[in-house]
C-alpha cells in the first residue's frame, strides 16, 4: 500500500516534472517568439523611417524635374512662335518675290516686243500694246519731237483722234516741259483728272540718255483700273528708254532703207 | 507629253506672249497661239485642248462669237473657257458669261491672276 502510494507520488511527479518542463520549453519559445517579433518591430519602424525620409527627396527631386521639363516645354513653345512668325515672314516674301517676278517677267516681254522688230508702225504698235496690256490706259497719245521746228506732234493715238490732240511747241506747257527737262509728270489726283489735252494725267519723256525724241501723254485709264501701282513706274521707265530707242532704231532703219532704195534706183538707172 | 494643251486666242502678239509667259509657270502646259477667232476655231478642230483663255476685240471673229460657237459644238463645249478682256464693265462680264465663258480677267494683265485661274479651272491644286 504505502509502495503503491509512493509509486503514484512518483508517477504524479514525473507528469509534473514533464508539465513542468514543457512549461519552460514553451515560455522558452514564447521568448524567441517575442524577441523575433521586437526585431521585426525594430525592422518595420526602420524601414517606416527610411520610407518616410525617401518620398521627401524623390519628391523634390521630380519638382525639380518638372521645373525643368516647364521650362523646356516653354522654350518649345517659344521657339515653334518664333518659327510659325518665320514662316509668316517667308511667306510675305515669297508673295513679294513672285510679284517681282511676274513683274520683271512683264517688264522683260515689254522691252523684248519693242525691240524685236525695226519697222517703225510696228513698234508705234508694240508701245501701244504695251500701254493698254500692261498699263490699262484707255486713251493716250504718242507725241515726237521735231528738232527741226522744236514742236511736238501726235504719230499714235489710242481712245482719241490724232487730229484732237494739239501740236505742242517745246517747252510750252506740261507736254512741252516733260519734253524740254526729261522729267516725267504724273497728276496729283487720278480720280478728279478731267481730260485735258494739254494737260494729260500722265507725261513720260520718250528719252535715249538724256536726249528727248518725243512723249507719251495718258489721258485716261481703263475704268478698272482705279491708281497707278508700283510695277507702272517702271513701265513708265522701261518705256522711257526702250520705247525711245526702238522708235529711233526704227526711224533710223526705215530712212536707211528709203535712201539705200532711192541710192539702188540710181544705180539701176545708171547701169541698165 | 504635255499634260494640259491650253490655247491663247488674242489678235496681240505681246498679250499673247504676256499669258504664254504666265502659265508657263504651270508644270507639264503645251501653249497653242491663234491670232483671233477664227484661226482659234481652226487650232480647235486639229487638236484636243484642256482650256481655252481668248480676248474679246480681234478681228475676223472675236471672242464672244468663239465663246458662242465653242459652247454650242458637242465636241468642244465642255472645254473651260476664260475671257480675257480691257472691257471692265460688269455688262460685258455677265454676257460672257451668259454666253458660257467660265471667268472673266479685265486688262491689265495681271499674272497671277491667271495663273489662279488656270490652275483653277484645269483642277490643280
Amino acid at each position: 500500500m504505502q509502495k503503491d502510494d509512493e509509486r503514484l507520488v512518483h508517477s504524479r511527479g514525473e507528469e509534473f516534472l514533464q508539465v513542468f518542463k514543457k512549461g519552460a520549453e514553451f515560455t522558452q519559445d514564447l521568448l524567441r517568439e517575442n524577441e523575433r517579433l521586437r526585431y521585426r518591430l525594430l525592422e518595420l519602424e526602420k524601414c517606416q523611417l527610411v520610407g518616410e525620409a525617401a518620398p521627401a527627396s524623390e519628391l523634390t527631386k521630380l519638382s525639380e524635374r518638372i521645373a525643368d521639363l516647364e521650362r523646356e516645354k516653354q522654350e518649345i513653345l517659344d521657339r515653334i512662335k518664333q518659327v510659325e512668325e518665320e514662316n509668316q515672314d517667308f511667306a510675305a516674301r515669297y508673295i513679294e518675290i513672285e510679284d517681282e517676278n511676274n513683274n520683271l517677267a512683264n517688264l522683260y516681254i515689254a522691252s523684248y516686243q519693242l525691240h524685236s522688230t525695226l519697222d517703225f508702225k510696228e513698234v508705234l504698235q508694240i508701245i501701244t500694246e504695251i500701254i493698254i496690256n500692261l498699263i490699262g490706259a484707255e486713251e493716250f497719245a504718242i507725241l515726237l519731237l521735231d528738232e527741226k521746228s522744236d514742236e511736238l506732234q501726235a504719230v499714235s493715238t489710242e481712245g482719241v483722234e490724232r487730229s484732237e490732240i494739239p501740236v505742242v511747241r517745246l517747252g510750252k506747257g506740261i507736254i512741252g516741259g516733260v519734253a524740254q527737262s526729261g522729267e516725267s509728270h504724273f497728276a496729283a489726283d487720278c480720280d478728279a483728272y478731267e481730260r485735258d489735252f494739254n494737260a494729260p494725267m500722265v507725261c513720260i519723256p520718250l528719252k535715249i540718255k538724256e536726249h528727248v525724241i518725243g512723249v507719251l501723254a495718258i489721258y485716261k485709264l481703263l475704268m478698272q483700273k482705279k491708281e497707278f501701282a508700283a510695277v507702272d513706274y517702271e513701265l513708265f521707265t522701261l518705256l522711257a528708254g526702250h520705247a525711245a530707242t526702238a522708235i529711233f532704231s526704227s526711224r533710223l532703219y526705215s530712212d536707211s532703207e528709203r535712201k539705200l532704195s532711192t541710192i539702188q534706183g540710181f544705180i539701176d538707172l545708171l547701169t541698165k | 507629253m504635255s499634260d494640259y494643251n491650253v490655247l491663247i486666242v488674242e489678235d496681240s502678239p505681246t498679250m499673247r506672249q504676256l499669258i504664254a509667259f504666265a502659265l508657263k509657270r504651270i508644270r507639264g502646259v503645251r501653249i497653242v497661239e491663234a491670232n483671233d477667232g477664227v484661226d482659234g476655231l481652226k487650232k480647235l478642230s486639229s487638236e484636243r485642248f484642256d482650256l481655252i483663255l481668248t480676248d474679246i476685240n480681234m478681228p475676223i471673229m472675236d471672242g464672244l462669237k468663239l465663246v458662242s460657237l465653242v459652247r454650242n459644238d458637242a465636241n468642244y463645249k465642255a472645254i473651260p473657257i476664260v475671257v480675257i478682256t480691257t472691257e471692265g464693265a460688269q455688262e460685258d462680264r455677265e454676257r460672257a458669261l451668259a454666253l458660257g465663258a467660265n471667268d472673266y480677267i479685265t486688262k491689265p494683265i495681271q499674272p497671277t491672276k491667271i495663273l489662279d485661274v488656270a490652275k483653277g479651272l484645269l483642277r490643280i491644286v
